[in-house]
């Protein structure tokens, strides 16, 4: 078990993570999820030791990891987002460094080796120099340095960025297969991805856990209301106290009429259904009920929610940075203006002598 | 640490690096003991070696300048920190990985003593203290190489700055015997001096405070001392510039004689650079 308690993170101006708490069980996938720039990388790099915390404790199974560190690295395996190679050796040489230094006995490196080869599907190339692998094999070997030694915990930072979809899938696939018998924990700023590969979601905005959970477990927890939109024929239109008496519905919009048909948007109570009562009170009012459809938040929608102030953060401290482009714009524009007017000068200067 | 000396040496051997370095010691060697010793007849090996030592300046940038800048630049350094090595074994691996490849020339040279003996009498045992003095001192100046790699993320940089500082070390000597040796210009240097550590501080912690306050301390240390104390200021700059000139100290080898203070010496140098090369690279893991 990783226990991460009051992780926090300081820099000379900004705090990257401030005061994450959060427990890692066995046998999992994890996600941590969240805009670049969220903290994510910050996080596993003090998790894995790579970088001290300005404050907050995190041990891994029981072992802190600056006070016991030969220990507890033992138990980690970590891909960090550009993947640590050294691009005049081959995977083979790479990987036996990693052995030796990972404290594996003499006699078991090749084994380990030849099982870490055969996983992640590298055997083919492990005597080609690494600089002249593909992306997706360099990624691999990456992979392969993490999983040396069987470590109990395996942490990729960011393991498909920069890879073509194939090699994404075959990624995601390795992923998958290495959860098996071990915890996985991955960092991505892509929902799908999180989705498709982790049994647990920890988001992480502005350096703090805006959420953690299973993908249900988040679902429950989001706040917005359903939205059902109903499309009724503008002629026949029955206002939109049709809906009235039907319980469970917070707001009602009207959109405008295209075509013939007018769009109501519905918004109504979380866990309730009100598509039948609408359907009745519709037929009730011999209205002619053209489409009704209801949409249930995402986990998408849970996301941009959570993350949102993400573009107005950036932009408040961008601000000089923009001011300096919005003066360096309107200076432009003074300028051409002023050369404009020269122009225009000029021009009738000309215009002069040839009236002369 | 054994991973670390044999990743290193593996990667020396795979580059051109070790061959150059390798290569370019043995070189000048062959060439400067023909002259020497074949051509103009001197029978001391010791005196060859004394001018070889000159090309340690050109040398260990090579071999020391991308050792950590390298590791800084291609962010194989967090590789580093996250497996189970301690911030010791990684720099003590990487510095006797280069000793070990000087190793490899300096066992060559031995070889030369026994060639020259065939010609006429050699004094084996002045001439193998010189080898042994030669490798001490070429150690030293690695593990000065270490640290300059470790400060900066280029190799190139670490290489450029690695050769004006040896040539500096260098110049020491001479320069040391060029300062006046009144109390009142080794106030002044110390000044100096004072405000250069600050400066290094501040490039080091970016604390305004901190620098300034230690740069005032210095400074009112040096004033006390010329103040109350100015004597024992006379000729202190000029002796403490001779005393970090590494050159200097092997002249005494090249004499025939085995100077232990100059043994004790580098193997200070290549402590105190070692230790600050791994505070550098443990810095980093903290900022």
């Amino acid at each position: 078990m990783i226990e991460v308690k009051n992780l926090t993170k300081k820099y000379a101006a900004n705090t990257a993570v401030s005061d994450i708490s959060f427990t890692i069980e066995e046998g999992k996938v994890y996600g941590l999820l969240g805009p670049n720039g969220a903290g994510k990388s910050t996080t596993m790099n003090i998790i894995t030791g790579a970088l001290a915390a300005s404050d907050g404790v995190v041990t891994v199974d029981g072992l802190d990891i600056l006070d016991d560190a030969k220990e507890a690295k033992k138990h980690i395996g970590y891909l960090p987002e550009i993947p640590p190679l050294y691009p005049d050796m081959t995977p083979y040489e790479y990987l036996s460094f990693i052995a030796k230094a990972k404290g594996i006995k003499n006699g078991e490196i090749q084994d380990e080796i030849a099982r870490v080869m055969e996983e992640t599907q590298i055997t083919d190339v492990s005597d080609r120099i690494i600089k002249n692998l593909s992306k997706g094999y360099k990624q691999r070997v990456g992979i392969a340095q993490a999983m040396l030694g069987n470590p109990s915990y395996i942490i990729l930072d960011e393991p498909t960025v920069g890879l073509d979809p194939l090699q994404i899938i075959e990624i995601r696939k390795l992923i998958r297969s290495l959860a098996t018998d071990r915890t996985v924990i991955l960092s991505s700023h892509i929902l799908a991805e999180v989705q498709e590969v982790c049994d647990e979601i920890i988001i992480i905005s502005h350096g703090k856990i805006a959420a953690c959970g299973t993908e249900d477990e988040l679902r429950e927890k989001m706040t917005g209301p359903n939205v059902l939109t109903v499309t009724t024929k503008a002629e026949c239109d029955p206002g939109a106290q049709v809906f009235d008496g039907i319980s469970g519905i917070t707001e009602i919009s009207e959109a405008d009429e295209k075509d013939g048909e007018k769009t109501y948007t519905v918004y109504y109570e979380k866990n309730s259904d009100i598509r039948e009562n609408v359907y009745n009170a519709f037929v009730k009012n011999n209205a002619v009920l053209l489409a009704l459809t209801s949409k249930v938040p995402t986990l998408e929608d849970l996301f941009l929610e959570l993350t949102k102030d993400e573009e107005e953060i950036p932009s408040e401290t961008a601000s000089p940075v923009m001011e300096e482009i919005v003066n360096a714009i309107t200076d432009r524009e003074e300028i051409s203006e002023e050369e404009m007017s020269a122009e225009e000068n000029l021009n009738e200067e000309t215009d002069g002598e040839e009236d002369k | 640490m054994s991973a670390v000396i044999r990743k290193e040496l593996k990667q020396y051997f795979s580059t051109m690096y070790g061959y150059v370095f390798v290569g370019m010691l043995l070189l000048i060697t062959g060439i400067i003991t023909t002259i020497t010793n074949l051509i103009n007849g001197y029978s001391g090996f010791e005196y060859s070696l004394y001018t070889v030592s000159y090309i340690f300046l050109l040398i260990v940038p090579i071999l020391t300048m991308s050792s950590l800048s390298e590791e800084k630049k291609s962010r194989t350094d967090q590789l580093l920190y996250s497996l189970p090595l301690s911030t010791k074994d990684i720099i003590l691996g990487k510095f006797f990985a280069m000793a070990g490849v000087l190793a490899l020339p300096t066992l060559i040279m031995c070889v030369y003593p026994l060639i020259l003996s065939v010609f006429g009498n050699v004094n084996f045992l002045t001439a193998y203290c010189a080898i042994f003095g030669f490798y001490i001192m070429g150690c030293a100046l690695l593990a000065f190489g270490i640290f300059v790699s470790g400060m900066t993320g280029s190799p190139v940089i670490a290489a450029v700055i690695s050769f004006f500082s040896l040539l500096l070390m260098f110049l020491l000597g001479d320069l040391s015997t060029m300062i006046p040796q009144d109390a009142f210009t080794s106030l002044c240097c110390f000044a100096l001096l004072c405000a250069l550590i600050a400066l290094l501080l501040y490039y080091v912690t970016k604390n305004e405070t901190v620098s300034v306050a230690l740069f005032v301390v210095l400074l009112a240390v040096d004033v006390l001392i010329y103040a109350f104390k100015s004597e024992l200021l006379e000729n202190t700059f000029p002796k403490m510039l001779s005393a970090l000139c590494v050159y200097d100290r092997y002249e005494s080898f090249a004499a025939g004689i085995f100077d232990l203070t100059a043994i004790v010496y580098y193997l200070s140098f290549i402590c105190v650079f070692l230790f600050l090369a791994a505070q550098s690279f443990e810095k980093r893991r903290w900022n």
